[in-house]
Parts: structure tokens; C-alpha cells; sequence
């Protein structure tokens, strides 16, 4: 945790004006005491009346200082943990936005939102807890043992007694009740767990009539939860009294002691009244850094998940000189050569030795079976990954040359999860093209088929977009998502098994839009269905990572058996011919 | 928090920061949120407090604990004041005896020890109440939220599939774990909490009133301080807490449309657009935080404030009494402990309001979920089929999610055991309706429909469901062994059955390749093995089931098209025998039904054999054709020798 607070460093004046608040504040309320005890022995036992009341207006402003000071001091240190939670997020998500799929992959989604959002705001709090409180405690501590010296010497003994006490009582409960509340949250997250399946398999788990069993999962997972909370809560219950006890008993101790310093004739009755009150206040802030125990662990590891995913480093970087390609229509665009790639500690290379070229005014089509390498070998043109060897190029130069930039603005990519963003139809749409006009989305959309159901949408274009796309059906998606690639005009379409979601009719029709608007583009369709890539000009046949064939779909039926296999188990023999 | 007020600390000062059940923020925390308000305040009141009614010897002991811990600590000041007393009043007279040279007494030795040992003993017993208290609390607490969830679980197993439709995950979730949550830290903490507050708040109000009224009085003239205080700020930061938890809910949803899309973000350039919003957000999300921070931080700097001015009052006016001889040193001094236990009580008063009230409201959404409608009970004489054979049909049947929208009107058909009928349609078309209606998910509107020639309805529910075999779409494993979710399927099969079943599935072949083999514990999203993975292993969970009635649910369209050609080998053998109902695109299962279903837009546009619906040239035909389109559809020969 301490390395994120590099992130606290714009703050430092901040900080630092706020600690010397704090030390004034906590001055001023030590001082009281003091004041209280000169009325009693100066102006009590003098029976000075004016003594009494011209200190106790000294009292009075240095409780307004003190008050002044501490809510300047919490105005500060408010706006220094809350601008250290937004830099510390600015910076995540930058980093994040940076990843390659690898990176991104390797964490998951969900854990880097969860880190991205709750984990910092798990940081921010204890920040500002800290910067409340544990800047105060030590202070108010050592302060109190200064003025609790200063009163009297030989009754801070007391003192060295009831502080190892109450360390040791604070030090002890933390031990045993700490890992009982980090199970804790462990159990809970297994009855949701099991909350959570029993809602997603609903369907499942009545269809197979287990839902005693299922009930028998969540009552075993949630008297864990209960027997785990009573045994947590009966030792934090232990803890409160016995602080408490130990102060109180100091209390008496003093008095005691105290009584036998008086009669002695070392000390005064306000000092001793003073003391009991510095005893007091030293021991609250031990109290008051007890809390940290429970508070910093679940904010370190808050802090140790922010930190995993600000060291990793992006993969694919950008190159220092970078190729700017020239676009020429008798090159061809997209070109693999001899490209070989392995995912991350897997054994086998999920694309082995692929070569082939795709150029302008061309579909090429790859199909094979799932794990084939498909959607994996059209990420490598959009330099989602990196090859391991040979190379893919686009528009003659080695992706690896370009700038991302520059190389993405000549793709439009068509994933197979659709994905929308919040917001209207038209930003989604302009997602790729910012300066469309109104007229270019129409037309993409009237290609995609999407134009109908937009107009029945009660905004038109402006009709909202909910998060995830979700007010839409998938075959709703797909058709927007491919709108919103169109309006792009890109050299190079990427369509990724794009069309699975749409019926028959809508599929013929959307191929049938493209083709007029993909005359000067490299087309490259992943697919499953036969029927979608039989008229490609050229289809790559993809097994196990490597090409089985390549070529029109008649030579195909001749040459390729993987092909011709495929082609059997969807079409009768009749639609084959 | 700021600095504790001089004196002794209040005796609530130091609660623990964080509330059981981790829920982070604490009693503090929860200072000048905007309470939810419950819209049946005492209906809700009342029906959690019976459920505590099972605890009330326990709660009672509780209640009497704290009561009397509190007393106790509130009697101590005063005992203390009395020695300190005596020590004055001795060193004074000391001091008029050496000023009169008459002989110097020493302290009352006796005396002050009897007070030190009385105090001893109400510290400690004190101690020993509230541990207690505590401790029992813990029991009741989590005792009354386990039988709370419990109660919701086995609702939640009563509720018909409707209700689940129509509400999504989370918010059903956010009932059982943060409602819930609420409740138990609320019992386990602010109750007693506020019992001892009020004890404490009238308990030191007497205590004074018994040393000085009108040093009392005085002292109360800040009370209205504190209301003003705490009410001029709850206001606030309310206004800045809901600005706070307006960005955050912004700045999340960005966050998870970013990083969802993170595919879409980086192939389409959008990267420094997204980090643009990201910090516009972000900004915004500081402005409101740290308003929300600081007003909320100020309040213990003002309390404080209040208390400090009570002490400076109490100082000098007391030390001006003592000097007239009206009260002595140590009711100043015990004064100033009463004056000093006031300020926590009441922050927390304040602040208890609204935690109580968030829990009312927590209360009455987990209440409203245990009063939502269940489903038709059983009747006590409901059939149980011990052989089915798989006859259905339908009759006249009528049904409508809403009541405008009328799905299906008069369906009637009529499927033999072993037939197999085939469901086909746009996607989206609804075709998960039938499946809730052949298993009962949801009830019919008009007409009935049998298996066996009984009506569903006069069957056990779960002995229809056992009927069936299905394999859905969204495929379902939960958190377990692979072994655990193929044996799902039929809780008394032997190890060999299972693999049998997963045999036939061919999922065996990868199981076997996995580190744990079928001891592979499938992970939360059971990502760790592929989506067509996921599927063989609930079709090899089907296969063990054994139905004598089968619904696939486009069950293969996410294996690969070689693996598919094995599984529908499989496939044709599980349903040689058994009456099937299939969603599927594929067209030789379509060809090859005894019945098709054609569904569009959730209901049933027509309905009989392939042959049939090709001659009536409907949407069927319409749909058949299209399929094998290369561009142009008008262009397009109906391929007939396909079809005779």
C-alpha cells in the first residue's frame, strides 16, 4: 500500500499543512487539562474568581483554535484523499486501456472493473481514515505522555504499567478475530455463490428436481456464514469491555497513587485531576491505532491487486520508427506469412505456419471447427496479438511497424459476442467514425438491416442503448454491430462468425447489402455455416491451428477432405451439388 | 474522526471501527447517508421483531445487561468525584491549618480506598455485563439473520419461474446478501447501542441533576447545539452523498462498458475517447467526494467543539461555585466525565435513526420477496408416473406472459410416444415458452396439456419434471466436480454410469485430459474448460438422466461441426425411443420431425410436417428457402428436388 501513496505526492503541501493542523489541534485539546488544573489549584483553592474566568476565556479561544485547525485539517486531507483515489483510478484505467488482449485476458474482466472501481474506493476510505486519525493518534499519545510527564513524574509509572496492558489485550483479540474475519468473507462469497447458481440454473435445477439438494447446499453454506459471524462477533465482543476495564482501573490507579503523591506533599490536587484526563487521552489513541489493524489489511490487498495491474506492462507496444504503409490496389492487403502463434503456456500453437493472402475486392472465408484457430488468426491482423514467428502484413508492411493507431483505422472488426455501449444508437454506430453524418449511419444501417428496427425505436437514432445492449434482441446486436463497421469504410472487413445470431433471411440479406459496399474492400469472414462462405472467392480451411486447404469451395469438394467432411454434416447431398 | 474530548472518553467512544459482516464504514460511516425510508414503517417493525420473538428470553437478558453495564459506568464518575473531594478538602485544610500552625492531617487514607475498592467493582462488573451483553447479541444476531435467509432460500425454491423472469440476478441477490447483511449488523450492534445511548443520555442527565441543577442546566443548554449541528450537516451531506453515489454509479457503468468492449475499444481506435470520458467522470466523482468527505468528517470536529465549550462552562462556572461553597472540587470534576459520556450517545442517537430506518427499509424488500405469490401448491393426490411413456398433447391451449399479449391461442396437437417435433424460428422467436409450459414453469391460461393422458396439473411437480430430460442453451454447471455435474442428472448413479454417460456425450475423451480428470472442480463461470466443453458435459448430464421425454434446446450450435456430427450420432440414439422436442437450425432434424412447431415473435404461427407446411407456401416455406440464398433472393429457385 505504501508504494501506491507515491500517488499522494501532488498532495505533499497539503499533507503537510494538514499535519500541522493536527499537531495544533491536538496541542490545544492537550492544553485544556492544564488550564483545568491551574483553576483548580490557582483559582479554586485561592478562591480567585477572576483567575477562573479570565483562564477560562483563554479556554474558550483555545477551543475555537482547535476547532478551527481541525476541520481545516479535514478539509484538507479530504481533498487529498479524494484526488488521490482519482489519480490512482485516471492511472488504472489508462493502464488498462493500454492492454493487449493477453494482458487483459490474463486478468478477466471482472476482476480489473473490480479493481478499477472498489478497490480503489477501498483504498480512498482507509487513506482518509488515515489521514484523520492515525496522523492524530501518535500525536495525541506522545503529546499526552509529555503533559501526563510534566504534571507529575513518578505517577507516569502508572502509565508504563496500563499501556503494555492495553497493547497486549488489543494485540491479542486482533490475532484471533482478524483471521476469523477474513473467513468471513470468504463464506459470504461462497453463499453467493451458491445463491447465485441457484438463481442462474433455476430452470436446471427443477427440471432435474433437486431442489432439496440445492436448498441442502445453501443451508450448509449459510450456517457457516452464522456459526463463523457468532464465533467472530463473541471475540470482538471481549475486546470493547476489557479496553474499557483497563482504562477505568488506570483511572483508579491514579487515583490512588495519585492521592499518596498529594499527601506527600509532590503534588497538587488539579494536577492530579489533569493527569487522570491525560491518562485517558493517551490510552484513546491507542485505541484510536487499534483500528488500523482491522482497517489496512483488507486496504492492502485492495492495494496489492492496484499494483499487479499497474506493473504489467503492455506486450504489444508500438514500434519507435514507425512504417506509415502506402494503400495500392495491386497489393495485396492482408497477408500472412509462414505466421505461427502460441497463446501463453500453451502447449501446442494455437496457429502453426499459416500463409496466405487476401486483397482488395476479395471474400475470404475461414472455416474449421471450434478450437481451430479462426477468431484467433483474423485477431492477428488487427495485431490483437503478436506472432511468435513469420509475420502479418497489411498493406505490405509488418503489422508489428505500424502504429496500432493506424493499422486499426483500416479495419473494421465484426466480434462474435456483439458488444454495444451505452448510450443512443448513433454514438454506437460512430463508434468508429466520429465525423459520420446522419446519412452515413441510414445507410449502414439500411445494409445491415438494422434500419427498420431503428425506426421503429421511439427515438430513431437516438434512442437510447442500455448498458451491454441489453434492451435489444442478439440478432438486433449483431445487425448494429455490423452497421457500425460499415460506417467506418474500412480497407479491411473482419466479420467473426458475425452472422449467427440472424435468421436465414436476415443473413442472405445483409450478405447481400455488403457486397456492393465491400467492391473495393478485403473481406475476410470467419463462419460456421457452410452456406455463408460457399461463394467466397476464397476459403481457408482451418484444423487444429493449421491450414487444411485452401481455395473455392468446388476445388475444395475435390481436394480437402476436412472441407468436404464439414460440408456433409450440415447440407444433404443434393444442396452440396 | 478528530480527537477525543479531554476527560475521561466517553464510554462509547471506542465501538470497533468496522460492523460485523465486513460491510466496511461503520457507525461513523453511516453519519449524514441518505437514509432509505420504508414506505410501511411499523408493519415492518413489527414483523422483524417477530422474528426475534424465538430469542426473546435471550434478548431480554441482553436488554437487562446493557442496561445495567450502563448504570454502572454512569455511577462511577460521582463515586471518583467523592475522593477527589476528600483529597481537596483535606489539602486545604492542611493549608489554613500550616497558616494557622495548627497540626497538618493526612489524607483520609481509609476513605479513598474504600472508594478505589467500590469502584474496582463497578468497573468490573460493568465489564463483565457488557461482555456478556455482547456476547449474547452475537448468538441472537446471526441466529435470526440465518433463519431470515433460510426463510428467503426456501421461498425463493416456491416462487414461480415468472418471478425470476422477470427480475434480474442482482436484484434478487442484493436481497438475500446486502438486505440481509444490513439487518444482521444492525442487530448485532445498534440495538444495544441505542439502548445504552438512551440509558446513558437519561442515566447522566439524572447523575448531574442529583449534583447541581443548575450547573445542569447550564450544561443542557448545548444539547439543542448538537441537534442543530448534527441536522445542519446530515442535510448537506446528504445532498453531497447522493452526488457521490450518482458519479460512482456513472463512472462503474463506463468502466464496465469499457472494459467489456475492451475487443471493440482497441480495433476501432477509441482508447484515448474512452480515457477522456473515464476523466471527465472521474473529476466530476473528486468535486462530489470530497465534499461529501469533508462535510461529513466536520461533524466530530464541531461536536467536539460543543463538548470542549460544555467543559470550558463547567470549569468556570463550577469553579466559581466550588469557591462559594455551593459544590465541591470532585463534582467538578464529575461533571466533567457526565458532560463528556454525552457527546457520543448523542452523535450516535442521531445517527442509529438512520441506520434504523435503512434497515426498515432493507427489512420490508425481503419482506415483499417472502410475500410474493408462490406457485399452485400440489395436490395432496398428485400423480406420480412411475413408467412414463412420453404421449403429450395438447389441448386448446391457450397463454400470455401479459394479459394483452396473447402468445398462443387454441394450440392443439397431438405427439405420439417417440415422435420427435421439431421447433423452428427466427431467434428471439420465444421458443422457451413452451419448454415453461411443458414442465410446468409457468401455468397455461386455457386448455390443458397431458402426458400420458394425465393433465400436467394433477401431477407432483417434480415427477413431471423428471419426465423430461433438457439440455438448454444457456448451459448450466455449477460450482463442483465435473463428476458431480454429470451425476446432477441422477443422484444414485454409480461411478460407471458416469462415465458411460460422458462416453456418450464425447466428453469423456477431455474430461480424461483435464489435470483432475472428473475430480476437476469446474470453476465459477466454469471457464476453465471451453463453451463446447460446457455443453458435451450437459448433454452427458441428460444422457444420464434418462428421460422418456427430450428437449434440446439448440443444444450443439457451440461444438464445432465435426465434434457435432459425433454428438448428433449420440444425440439420434438418446432420442431413438423418446418423444423429443427440439429447438434447432438444423435442417435434417427439422426434415425428418414428425411435427413442427414454426414460432415467430413468441407465438405459434403454424404448426404440422415439413411436406405440409412447404404446400402451404407460409412462413415456413418463406424461411426454408431463404436458407440456402446465396445473395439474391429474388433470383432464387425454390431447390423442389430437395424437398420430394
Amino acid at each position: 500500500m505504501i508504494r501506491l501513496y507515491r500517488f499522494l505526492k501532488p498532495f505533499s503541501v497539503a499533507l503537510l499543512v494538514s499535519v500541522v493542523l493536527i499537531f495544533g489541534q491536538t496541542i490545544s485539546q492537550l492544553y485544556l487539562p492544564t488550564l483545568m488544573a491551574d483553576i483548580v489549584d490557582n483559582g479554586i483553592a485561592r478562591k480567585n474568581v477572576g483567575y477562573i474566568v479570565s483562564t477560562g476565556e483563554v479556554m474558550l479561544l483555545i477551543t475555537i483554535g482547535g476547532m478551527v485547525a481541525s476541520v481545516a485539517a479535514t478539509f484538507l486531507s479530504s481533498r487529498a484523499a479524494s484526488g488521490f483515489g482519482r489519480d490512482v483510478r485516471a492511472r488504472l484505467f489508462a493502464r488498462v486501456e493500454t492492454f493487449s488482449l493477453h494482458e487483459f485476458d490474463r486478468f478477466g474482466t471482472a476482476t480489473l472493473i473490480t479493481r478499477t472501481t472498489n478497490d480503489v474506493t477501498q483504498v480512498q476510505m482507509v487513506t482518509l481514515v488515515i489521514l484523520r486519525m492515525m496522523v492524530a493518534a501518535p500525536i495525541m499519545a506522545i503529546g499526552g505522555i509529555v503533559m501526563a510527564y510534566r504534571q507529575d513524574r513518578p505517577l507516569t509509572l502508572v502509565l508504563a504499567v496500563a499501556i503494555p496492558v492495553l497493547v497486549v489485550a488489543i494485540v491479542l483479540t486482533a490475532r484471533a478475530a482478524i483471521p476469523l474475519f477474513g473467513l468471513m468473507q470468504s463464506k459470504l462469497d461462497r453463499l453467493n455463490l451458491v445463491m447465485r447458481e441457484g438463481l442462474t440454473g433455476i430452470r436446471v435445477i427443477r427440471a432435474f428436481n433437486r431442489v432439496t439438494y440445492q436448498t441442502h447446499r445453501f443451508d450448509e453454506a449459510n450456517a457457516d456464514v452464522a456459526d463463523n459471524a457468532i464465533r467472530a462477533n463473541r471475540i470482538v465482543a471481549f475486546l470493547m469491555p476489557v479496553l474499557m476495564l483497563v482504562m477505568n482501573l488506570t483511572s483508579v490507579a491514579i487515583l490512588w497513587f495519585g492521592a499518596v503523591r498529594i499527601n506527600s506533599g509532590g503534588m497538587q490536587v488539579g494536577s492530579l485531576i489533569a493527569f487522570t484526563q491525560y491518562a485517558m487521552q493517551i490510552m484513546f489513541s491507542f485505541l484510536m491505532v487499534s483500528m488500523l489493524f482491522v482497517m489496512v489489511p483488507r486496504a492492502a490487498a485492495s492495494a496489492r491487486r492496484i499494483n499487479e495491474v499497474l506493473d504489467t506492462e503492455p506486450e504489444i507496444l508500438d514500434p519507435d520508427s514507425p512504417t506509415e504503409p502506402v494503400r495500392e490496389s495491386s497489393r495485396y492487403t492482408v497477408e500472412f506469412r509462414d505466421a505461427t502463434f502460441s497463446y501463453p503456456g500453451a502447449e501446442q500453437p494455437a496457429l502453426s505456419h499459416i500463409s496466405f493472402s487476401a486483397g482488395p475486392g476479395e471474400v475470404t472465408a475461414i472455416i474449421g471447427g471450434t478450437g481451430a484457430g479462426k477468431s484467433t488468426l483474423v485477431k492477428l491482423i488487427a495485431r490483437f496479438y503478436d506472432v511468435d514467428s513469420g509475420a502479418v502484413l497489411v498493406d505490405g508492411v509488418d503489422v508489428r511497424d505500424m502504429l496500432q493507431q493506424s493499422l486499426r483505422s483500416r479495419i473494421s472488426y465484426v466480434p462474435q459476442q456483439t458488444v454495444l455501449f451505452s448510450g443512443t444508437i448513433g454514438d454506437n454506430l460512430r463508434f468508429g467514425d466520429q465525423s459520420a453524418e446522419d446519412d452515413d449511419l441510414t445507410r449502414a444501417a439500411e445494409v445491415a438491416q438494422a434500419a427498420q428496427f431503428i425506426q421503429e425505436s421511439p427515438g430513431g437514432l437516438d434512442s437510447s442503448v442500455a448498458q451491454g445492449g441489453n434492451n435489444f434482441s442478439g440478432g438486433q446486436k449483431q445487425r448494429l454491430s455490423i452497421a457500425r463497421a460499415i460506417v467506418r469504410k474500412p480497407e479491411i472487413y473482419i466479420f467473426d462468425d458475425s452472422f449467427s445470431a440472424l435468421d436465414f433471411k436476415t443473413d442472405a440479406r445483409v450478405r447481400a447489402g455488403l457486397k456492393p459496399v465491400t467492391t473495393a474492400s478485403t473481406v475476410l469472414i470467419v463462419a460456421q455455416r457452410v452456406a455463408t462462405v460457399m461463394d467466397a472467392d476464397r476459403i481457408v480451411v482451418l484444423d487444429e491451428g493449421q491450414v487444411a486447404g485452401i481455395g473455392t469451395h468446388r476445388d475444395l469438394m475435390l481436394t480437402c477432405g476436412v472441407y468436404r467432411e464439414i460440408v456433409a454434416s450440415q447440407l444433404s447431398a443434393e444442396e452440396v451439388a | 474522526m478528530s480527537a477525543p474530548a479531554p476527560g475521561a472518553p466517553p464510554r462509547h467512544a471506542a465501538q470497533p471501527p468496522n460492523r460485523p459482516g465486513m460491510m466496511g464504514g461503520g457507525a461513523w460511516g453511516a453519519m449524514g447517508r441518505p437514509a432509505e425510508k420504508a414506505r410501511d414503517f411499523r408493519g415492518t417493525l413489527f414483523r422483524l421483531v417477530r422474528y426475534l420473538r424465538p430469542q426473546i428470553r435471550q434478548l431480554a437478558v441482553v436488554f437487562i445487561f446493557a442496561i445495567v453495564g450502563t448504570l454502572f459506568t454512569i455511577l462511577a464518575p460521582k463515586i471518583l468525584g467523592q475522593a477527589t473531594t476528600s483529597i481537596f478538602n483535606t489539602v486545604i485544610g492542611n493549608l489554613v491549618a500550616i497558616h494557622q500552625h495548627r497540626p497538618t492531617h493526612s489524607l483520609d487514607f481509609g476513605f479513598i480506598g474504600h472508594i478505589a475498592l467500590i469502584l474496582i467493582v463497578l468497573y468490573v462488573t460493568s465489564a463483565a455485563f457488557s461482555y456478556l451483553q455482547q456476547y449474547i447479541m452475537a448468538g441472537v444476531a446471526q441466529k435470526t439473520v440465518y433463519a431470515l435467509r433460510r426463510d428467503v432460500d426456501a421461498k425463493l425454491t416456491r416462487l414461480p419461474l415468472k418471478f425470476f423472469d422477470a427480475r434480474t440476478h442482482g436484484e434478487i441477490l442484493s436481497r438475500v446478501t446486502n438486505d440481509v447483511d444490513n439487518i444482521a449488523t444492525t442487530l448485532q450492534q445498534s440495538m444495544t447501542q441505542l439502548i445504552t445511548s438512551i440509558v446513558t443520555i437519561v442515566g447522566v442527565i439524572i447523575m448531574m441533576l442529583t449534583i447541581s441543577p443548575l450547573l445542569t442546566v447550564i450544561v443542557l443548554v448545548t444539547l439543542p447545539l448538537y441537534g442543530f449541528v448534527t441536522g445542519m450537516v446530515a442535510k448537506r451531506s446528504q445532498r453531497y452523498f447522493a452526488d457521490q453515489q450518482r458519479e460512482l454509479g456513472q463512472l462503474n457503468g463506463h468502466v464496465e462498458d469499457m472494459f467489456t468492449g475492451h475487443t471493440i475499444v482497441k480495433a476501432f481506435g477509441h482508447e484515448d475517447r474512452s480515457i477522456r470520458q473515464f476523466d471527465d467522470i472521474n473529476g466530476r466523482l473528486y468535486e462530489a467526494a470530497w465534499r461529501a468527505q469533508f462535510v461529513s468528517g466536520v461533524i466530530m470536529p464541531l461536536m467536539n467543539f460543543i463538548s470542549n465549550l460544555g467543559y470550558v462552562i463547567i470549569a468556570v462556572i463550577g469553579g466559581i461555585f466550588v469557591t462559594q461553597g455551593r459544590i465541591t472540587v470532585g463534582d467538578v470534576q464529575a461533571f466533567i466525565q457526565y458532560s463528556q459520556q454525552f457527546t457520543w450517545p448523542i452523535v450516535q442517537t442521531a445517527n442509529i435513526a438512520n441506520i434504523i430506518q435503512s434497515t426498515i427499509a432493507s427489512a420490508e424488500r425481503v419482506f415483499e420477496l417472502l410475500d410474493e405469490p408462490e406457485e399452485i401448491p400440489e395436490a395432496s393426490d398428485a400423480i406420480v408416473l412411475s413408467a412414463p411413456r412420453g404421449d403429450v398433447a395438447l389441448e386448446h391451449v391457450g397463454f400470455s406472459y401479459v394479459p394483452d399479449a396473447p402468445l398462443i391461442e387454441d394450440l392443439t396437437i397431438d405427439i405420439r410416444e417417440g415422435q420427435t417435433v421439431a421447433i423452428v424460428g427466427p431467434t428471439g422467436a420465444g421458443k422457451t415458452t413452451l419448454v415453461n409450459l411443458l414442465m410446468r414453469f409457468y401455468e397455461i391460461d386455457r386448455g390443458r396439456i397431458t402426458v400420458d393422458g394425465a393433465d400436467i396439473r394433477t401431477m407432483k411437480r417434480g415427477s413431471l419434471r423428471s419426465i423430461f430430460g433438457m439440455v438448454l442453451q444457456d448451459t448450466w454447471l455449477f460450482n463442483g466436480t465435473i463428476h458431480d455435474n454429470i451425476a446432477y442428472g441422477r443422484e444414485d448413479a454409480t461411478e460407471e454410469e458416469i462415465v458411460h454417460a460422458a462416453q456418450a456425450a464425447h466428453a469423456d475423451h477431455f474430461i480424461r485430459t483435464l489435470p483432475d480428470g472428473y475430480d476437476t472442480v469446474l470453476n465459477e463461470e466454469a471457464s476453465n474448460i471451453s463453451q463446447g466443453q460446457r455443453q458435451l458435459l450437459t448433454i452427458a448430464r441428460a444422457i444420464l438422466a434418462d428421460p422418456a421425454i427430450l428437449i434440446l434446446d439448440e443444444a450443439t450450435s457451440n461444438v464445432d461441426s465435426r465434434t457435432e456430427v459425433l454428438i448428433q450420432q449420440a444425440m439420434t440414439r438418446l432420442m431413438h425411443g423418446r418423444t423429443s422436442f427440439v429447438i434447432a437450425h438444423r435442417l435434417s432434424t427439422i426434415r425428418d420431425a414428425e411435427t413442427i412447431l414454426v414460432m415467430n415473435k413468441g407465438s405459434i404461427v403454424e404448426h404440422g410436417s415439413h411436406q405440409d407446411l412447404l404446400a402451404a407456401r407460409g412462413f415456413y416455406a418463406d424461411l426454408y428457402y431463404s436458407q440456402f440464398t446465396g445473395a439474391d433472393l429474388d433470383e432464387m429457385e425454390p431447390p423442389l428436388a430437395a424437398i420430394s
